[in-house]
This record gives structure tokens, C-alpha cells and sequence, in this order.
């Protein structure tokens, strides 16, 4: 005979405080480090930059202990340390380029940084309860396919290394498919919530499969033609894998079968099959996966590997590489950077820190109440899961090489923006879960209809 | 500065991180929080430690109401059922400590065991306790209540006595009571 009892959580703001500070120290003696090596002396305002981290930081953790004293104490520092880290590294091949701060890649991912930051904290501050959002679940959904859509507009649309996802207004450029990323993820969740009995009843069962009914299967086919669809008139062959996994990860959540999963991975495959039969670039990018040694094509792939490979067990040291070599190191193979000079002890450190990240996600999605919440929390953590595997499963030749950004790391305002905003609410949701019964607000009406209270 | 310092600083620079990563997971060990589940046999032992020193000197006395309500499966003494277990039918593994006032039975949401049974009556039966004997009455159920003994079934016409080893069935539900 068991019975089940209920433990008053901690709220662990305390131990949040502890790890930040710890975090901005990794980052100032990262930086201390690059400087000594590249420039033979301590750089003169250490102090202010440690503040200036310590501030933004600290900022962070106080409107949390003012508006989410429940959330979860361990995402803010590890992402402050994976954002840190990232400046670091931007700062190193700034120097190894001969660019100033001022004009260099480093300032800019800093004002990029705080400004991410800033939204995180406004979305913390409005965004009391994460189940309002599933009133906008239909217009999260129109917005993310105008987003996807935007880069195909002729005027603000631009391409570049091959695939057309950036829009540019004036000087600025953005990537809408990180955003489109988060609105998409609302609107499987809101849509999945309240389709997964519809989804999950039994159909005919061949080979230990329950397979859905036909009917059923509309949603995943859609999803399917539209990942095609970024994947055929973007040449984006990243975000289409990151959003039909997604897809069909939260579909799997949501209705616990696992005949979706075989039938998204037979999806996939007949995809990928007719699309390599009929893109060259992907034909391209399969033959660079399979053999990225061979003479005549792009040496990205294999000086990469050269650099992980220069790095060993324990790195160059940061600012001893020379991870320059690699074309396009500061974003998409931002990875290879640090293997090169932190080397495989450091490496397996941030992938580390990226599990425990996705960890964090999804035990919120355990602990919070409603199925929306759980829905959204394990979509956010699941798509931060996916694109750390699909960039650094491209980089070490586990599947073929896709341009999408590393989580944080990378440099590029969008993908800072997208992923500062799922912290914001993965924190959020978090707050939820954390928080006792007796502290939750009284429920948001889920209903489609306006209800009045009368109060 | 010198080559050491370098050294000191990339090499520290590892161990920071691991230091982080480590500091992570030992929160994370003491931060699990949600619900835990407690062994209802520890906390009773626990409760009947507690409860006998009060129990030797008051036997045979009285005791105080507030103990007897709270203990009110023991209060028969030694060789009283304490609780009933389900041993057949759609409940089977169910148990339910026997309460002095009374424990009914049947298919109404009101009784102390809801039986989802359709061949049992919504008031079906009652199992209490008067002076120091438990008796069980049939509340003119439908298709009877039996006293299951070695095999054979004996259809309750009147209130009979109980004790710990009592088979009753009701319906398709086979209940024991055990001390």
C-alpha cells in the first residue's frame, strides 16, 4: 500500500545567484585567457567587462526572484555561460582576423546579446501564464508560415551561400525561420492538445504498429509538404529537418505512438530519396558528407575535422588555434572552434551543458499541469535537442552538413533573439511546474469562447 | 607574460567548465522536487509504536474518543479484522480499513467500497462492530451476500459474526477480512 505525498519545491533563487556568478567567471577567465595568449597581457578593462556581464546577468535574476520565483534555477546560467562563451570565441577569431572590438564581430553579438536578453525579460514580465498563448494558437500558425515565407519575397528576400532564408530591410538582416521556429512550436502544441485524442484512438494494428486512420493522417502530411517545401524553394535543408522533427517529436508526446514516429521516418526518407534524386545542391552536400577529403569541391567539412583534430584530448588552448582556416567559422562551424582550442575535454563540457539544457526543458514539461504547457515545453527544449545534433552531427559526419546556427553560440542576431525568447519561457513554464498549488493563479479559460467573469 | 601562465590559464579553463557542469548536477540531485511516495505499512508501524504505551495501561478501559476514531480499525483488540482485502472480482487487490461505525458496501458512490460490480446491489452489505465482535448483515441485496467456507457457499439470511479470515462475496467480488 503507497501512498503519494507532495514535496514543497525549493525556489533555489539562491543557488541560481551562485551558479550565474560562477558562469561570468568562466567567461572572464575564458577571456582573460584569449587575451594573455593572443596579446601577452591581461586586457585593461577587465574589471568593467565583468561588471558589464555581472549587470546583464544579474538583471536576468532579478526579474526572475520579482516574476518567476518558482523557475527553474539552472537554465539562466548555463545559457549565460553558453552566450559567454560565444563572445569569447567571437572575440578570438575577431583578433586572429585583425578586426578591432569596435568593428568587430564580438561587439556586435554583444549588443545583440543584451538586446536578447531585454526581450527575454519582457516576454518573463507580460507573458504571466504560458497558457494564454494557446488563444493565439491558429495566428502562431499563420505567422510562422508567413515568416517561412518572407525570404521568398522578391524585394526583402536575399540568398546567400545557396539557400534563400535571410530577409533584409535596409542595412538589417534577420532570419525569420528562428522565430518561425517558436511559432511553430506554439501552434503544434495548442493544435496537437486538443487533436490527440482524435489522434491517439486505435486503428488497424500490423506488426505490433497501431497505425492511424487515414484521416488522421492530414496534419503529418502537411507538416511533411511544407518541411519539403522550405527544403525544395529555400534549399535549406537544415530548418526543414528541424521543423518536421519537431513535428514529430511532439506528435509522438502527444499521443504516445510509436507508429508516428516509424511513419514521419518513412516520410523522411521517401523525402530526402526523391529530393536527392532531383537537387544538385543536395547531391553536393551528400557527397561532402560521404567524402569530404576528395579534390574539387568545398574544404569546409575537412578543415573543420582538421581542426578538431589539431585540437586532441585537450585543445590548442584558446587563442593558439587557428580556427580562421574554416570557412564561415563564426557561425555555423563555431563548434569546431572550440574543439580546436578547448579540445575534446571542453567540447564534451558544452554538449554537456546543452543535454542538461534540454534536461531542464523537458523536466518542466513533466512537472507543469496542463497539457499545452507540457506540450510547448518539451516542442521548445526538443527543437533546442534537434539543432544541436543536426550542427554538430553535420560537423563530425554523422549525417550530411547543414547550415543551421549552434543554440547561443553562434554568431547572428536572429538565432540570439529565437533562443533567448525559448529561455524565456521554457523559464516560464518551468515557474508553473515549480510552483505549489495553493500559488497558482486560478485557471486561464481555455476555451475558444470569451467567458465573463463575474467579479 | 609567460608560457606558464598560459598553461595555467586554458588548463584552469577545463576544470572551470567541468566545475560548472559538476556544480549543475549536484543541484540538480537536490532539486528533485514533485511527489514522493510513502509505504503506508511504514507510517501505520510508525503510528502503532507511538500508540502503545497508551494502549497497555487503558485496556480494557475506555479509550479516549479521539484515539478510538483515529485508530478505530484496532480498537476491537487482538483478534479483530483490521482491514478487508479484495481477493476477486473487477477490485481485486483493493484494501480498505474497516471502520467501527460501520463499512458499507454495494455499488452507490456513498459506500466505503464501490464495487464495480453489476451483479451487487447498490446497498449491498455492512460490516461493523458492536461490543467487541464484528458482524456482517446483508442490507437485502439482490443476489445475496455468501459466506465462503472450504469450498462451499452459505447465502446470509441473518446478521452473522465475523473474524479475521472471513470470505465473503458479494456479486463477483470475493472479499477477506484479514487482522
Amino acid at each position: 500500500m503507497i501512498s503519494v505525498a507532495s514535496l514543497t519545491p525549493r525556489r533555489g533563487r539562491n543557488v541560481e545567484l551562485l551558479l550565474l556568478v560562477i558562469a561570468v567567471g568562466i567567461v572572464v577567465l575564458a577571456y582573460a585567457n584569449v587575451e594573455v595568449a593572443a596579446r601577452g597581457e591581461l586586457p585593461a578593462n577587465l574589471l568593467a567587462q565583468t561588471l558589464g556581464l555581472l549587470a546583464i546577468a544579474g538583471t536576468f535574476h532579478l526579474v526572475l526572484r520579482w516574476r518567476a520565483s518558482y523557475a527553474d534555477p539552472l537554465l539562466l546560467p548555463i545559457v549565460t555561460l553558453l552566450n559567454g562563451l560565444g563572445l569569447v570565441m567571437l572575440h578570438r577569431i575577431d583578433i586572429a582576423r585583425g578586426n578591432e572590438f569596435s568593428s568587430g564581430l564580438a561587439l556586435r553579438q554583444l549588443t545583440w546579446s543584451a538586446l536578447a536578453v531585454g526581450i527575454a525579460i519582457a516576454v518573463l514580465v507580460v507573458l504571466r501564464d504560458h497558457r494564454l498563448l494557446r488563444r493565439y494558437t491558429y495566428s502562431a500558425g499563420l505567422a510562422a508560415v508567413v515568416l517561412l515565407l518572407m525570404p521568398l519575397l522578391p524585394f526583402i528576400g536575399r540568398e546567400e551561400f545557396g539557400a534563400r532564408i535571410w530577409i533584409r530591410v535596409g542595412s538589417f538582416t534577420f532570419q525569420p525561420g528562428e522565430v518561425a521556429k517558436i511559432a511553430l512550436a506554439i501552434f503544434f502544441a495548442g493544435y496537437l492538445v486538443s487533436a490527440r485524442d482524435a489522434l491517439s484512438v486505435s486503428g488497424k494494428k500490423v506488426l505490433g504498429l497501431i497505425l492511424p486512420r487515414a484521416k488522421d493522417l492530414g496534419p503529418i502530411l502537411v507538416a511533411w509538404v511544407l518541411s519539403l517545401g522550405i527544403l525544395v524553394f529555400q534549399r535549406d535543408l537544415g530548418s526543414s529537418l528541424l521543423f518536421f522533427g519537431l513535428f514529430i517529436a511532439m506528435l509522438y508526446v502527444a499521443t504516445e505512438r510509436v507508429s508516428w514516429i516509424a511513419i514521419g521516418l518513412a516520410l523522411l526518407g521517401v523525402g530526402a530519396y526523391f529530393a536527392y534524386g532531383t537537387f544538385a545542391h543536395l547531391q553536393t552536400r551528400v557527397h561532402l558528407w560521404l567524402d569530404p577529403f576528395a579534390p574539387g569541391q568545398s574544404d569546409q567539412v575537412a578543415k573543420g575535422l582538421m581542426g578538431l583534430a589539431a585540437g586532441g584530448l585537450v585543445g590548442t588552448g584558446l587563442g593558439r588555434g587557428r580556427p580562421t582556416e574554416t570557412y564561415v567559422v563564426e557561425s555555423d562551424f563555431i563548434f569546431t572552434a572550440f574543439g580546436e582550442e578547448l579540445g575534446l575535454i571542453g567540447l564534451f563540457a558544452m554538449i554537456l551543458l546543452y543535454a542538461l539544457l534540454v534536461q531542464r526543458g523537458l523536466r518542466a514539461a513533466v512537472g507543469v499541469r496542463d497539457g499545452f504547457g507540457k506540450l510547448l515545453a518539451t516542442g521548445l527544449a526538443f527543437s533546442i535537442a534537434l539543432q544541436c545534433f543536426v550542427v554538430i552531427g553535420g560537423l563530425t559526419r554523422v549525417i550530411p552538413l547543414t547550415g543551421l546556427t549552434t543554440p547561443f553560440l553562434s554568431a547572428g542576431g536572429s538565432s540570439l533573439l529565437a533562443n533567448w525568447t525559448i529561455v524565456a519561457l521554457l523559464l516560464r513554464i518551468s515557474d508553473q511546474a515549480r510552483r505549489p498549488l495553493d500559488e497558482t493563479p486560478p485557471k486561464v479559460s481555455a476555451e475558444p469562447t470569451e467567458m465573463v467573469r463575474a467579479s | 607574460m609567460s608560457e606558464l601562465t598560459v598553461t595555467i590559464l586554458r588548463l584552469g579553463l577545463l576544470a572551470a567548465l567541468w566545475f560548472f557542469v559538476f556544480s549543475i548536477m549536484t543541484v540538480l540531485r537536490s532539486d528533485l522536487y514533485g511527489t514522493r511516495i510513502v509505504t503506508r505499512r511504514e507510517a501505520r508501524s510508525a503510528r502503532q509504536r507511538g500508540a502503545v504505551p497508551a494502549a497497555v495501561g487503558a485496556r480494557g478501559a475506555v479509550a479516549s474518543p479521539q484515539t478510538a476514531n483515529r485508530r478505530g480499525w484496532r480498537a476491537g483488540g487482538k483478534g479483530a479484522p483490521a482491514y478487508l482485502a479484495v481477493t476477486a472480482g473487477p477490485l481485486i487487490g483493493t484494501t480498505l480499513p474497516l471502520r467501527e461505525q460501520g463499512t458499507l458496501i454495494g455499488r452507490n458512490p456513498e459506500c466505503a467500497l464501490v464495487l464495480d460490480d453489476d451483479y451487487a446491489s447498490g446497498r449491498h452489505a455492512k460490516i461493523y462492530r458492536e461490543g467487541d465482535q464484528w458482524f456482517v448483515e446483508d442490507l437485502g441485496s439482490t443476489n445475496g451476500t455468501f459466506l465462503v467456507s472450504s469450498g462451499s457457499q452459505q447465502r446470509l439470511s441473518a446478521v452473522t459474526p465475523v473474524g479475521p479470515g472471513t470470505t465473503l462475496r458479494f456479486g463477483k467480488t470475493v472479499v477477506e477480512l484479514r487482522s
